[in-house]
């Protein structure tokens, strides 16, 4: 683990990235790191996340400023200028349920190739997919997500990386932080090794490449 | 009384103690306003959290506590907190008794299109799809009609949401139950007739002999 400034920590991202970002409507989301990314106007960037959130919060000021080409997300429904790039044909949208979307992306960070689910049977999002019977019911294959780097934000971290989370912002973050090549995170809390319980660890050290330095 | 609040204080009496329930946006987030007395019930908000009250006071909320369109709520002494795997395990998994949904539009099957009007609204299903295909029971809250056009139709028009069947569907007129791929008229609404649901309704509704008034 390496404790790196703001900039270094989106300076190591390059232009066409796939990007896993924690959060639900912005909750949960690394705003700073966000605003980063757009600060150094980083391009063409896929994002895999739960929702585009709204406009001028979160992953929706990068939706505003036109960073994206694709997003995976199970919901864009309150974020108008996704849907209307969407329609324009600017900006590729992959709807994914939004259990099956967790899971694809812990598929990818447990080593397996994908998850079987009964949700989606007999909807568009079934299509182009592959259906397995296990003992007697029919199950859709879901392949497992993978992305260059995990965006998190923790509520509280140690300089070794054990990260714990707040409330709802925890959501998607602790299981991007097991699928992303390399996870970056900012967090609202800095404390000494020690300090945290182990039981209180949520993401292991280990799993963790950079911690954003606050301030 | 308003449509909404017909449909959401009928609602409330298919709560009883212990049960894990969950509530979609807009008509079924109301229920929560009439849990009958004495009733204890675990809300989820699928975005982790189970204990889920009630709305803050105005500048008490705080940004890391949320419901699942991203609204400050309050947590119930006893709550929980879980990541997103858990939240959908939770409902995937048979452990969610109940899950309250609204509806663009239900079949005379019990097959609910819920999530999107092709060209005009395609907001994502987000959570509806894992809701309706894996929580125990579930009710479907919506008005009987829009614009004077049945919701209860023969067949789906729009893109449905689970080929999972709903258990039953509550309106302002009536409340209908689904089994074996028919629609049974179970409950009209105060000063209702079951000739006016019939009448209000596309979708072939059996009538027994004797269908009682909603109690709210």
């Amino acid at each position: 683990m390496q404790t790196v400034s703001l900039e270094q920590s989106v300076a190591m991202i390059p232009n066409g990235s796939s990007l896993m970002i924690g959060g639900f409507m912005a909750v949960g989301t690394p705003e700073r790191i966000i605003e980063e990314i757009l600060r150094q106007k980083k391009r063409d960037l896929t994002v895999i996340a739960n929702d585009t959130a709204m406009p001028g919060r979160g992953i929706g000021k990068l939706v505003g400023a036109k960073l994206l080409r694709k997003v995976i997300v199970s919901h864009i429904g309150l974020n108008p200028e996704t849907q209307k790039q969407m329609m324009a044909g600017d900006l590729e949208v992959e709807l994914v349920p939004q259990g099956t979307l967790i899971e694809r992306i812990r598929a990818g960070g447990y080593g397996l190739g994908g998850i079987l689910t009964q949700t989606g049977l007999g909807t568009p999002v079934e299509n182009g997919k592959k259906t397995v019977e296990v003992d007697g019911r029919t199950y859709l294959v879901e392949a497992a997500l993978h992305a260059d780097f995990a965006l998190v934000q923790a509520f509280l971290a140690d300089y070794l990386g054990n990260l714990s989370y707040a409330l709802t912002a925890r959501n998607f973050n602790p299981v991007i932080a097991m699928a992303g090549r390399t996870v970056i995170v900012a967090t609202d809390n800095i404390v000494p090794v020690g300090v945290m319980s182990p039981d209180h660890v949520v993401t292991p050290a280990p799993l963790v490449d950079y911690l954003v330095a606050n301030m | 009384m308003e449509p909404q609040t017909i449909i959401a204080r009928r609602i409330a009496k298919e709560l009883s103690s212990g049960m894990l329930v969950n509530l979609g946006i807009g008509i079924p987030t109301l229920v929560a306003n009439y849990v009958p007395e004495g009733v204890q019930v675990f809300f989820q908000s699928e975005n982790g959290l189970i204990g889920t009250g009630s709305p803050p006071e105005d500048g008490m909320g705080h940004p890391t506590l949320t419901d699942a369109g991203g609204r400050p709520v309050t947590a119930l002494p006893g709550a929980s907190t879980f990541d997103s795997a858990m939240s959908f395990g939770l409902i995937r998994g048979g452990h969610l008794d109940l899950t309250v949904l609204g509806g663009l539009q239900v079949d005379q099957t019990g097959l609910l299109a819920n999530w999107m009007i092709p060209n005009k609204m395609v907001p994502g299903m987000g959570g509806a799809m894992d809701l309706v295909s894996g929580a125990k029971r579930v009710v479907v809250a919506m008005q009987h009609s829009v614009k004077g056009a049945s919701k209860i139709v023969k067949k789906c028009t729009l893109p449905i949401t689970s080929t999972r069947a709903v258990d039953l569907v509550v309106t302002e007129l009536a409340v209908i139950a689904f089994g074996d791929g028919r629609a049974i008229l179970r409950e009209r609404a105060p000063g209702v007739s079951a000739a006016q649901v019939v009448a209000a309704t596309e979708a072939e509704l059996d009538i027994p002999s004797n269908v009682s008034e909603m109690s709210l």
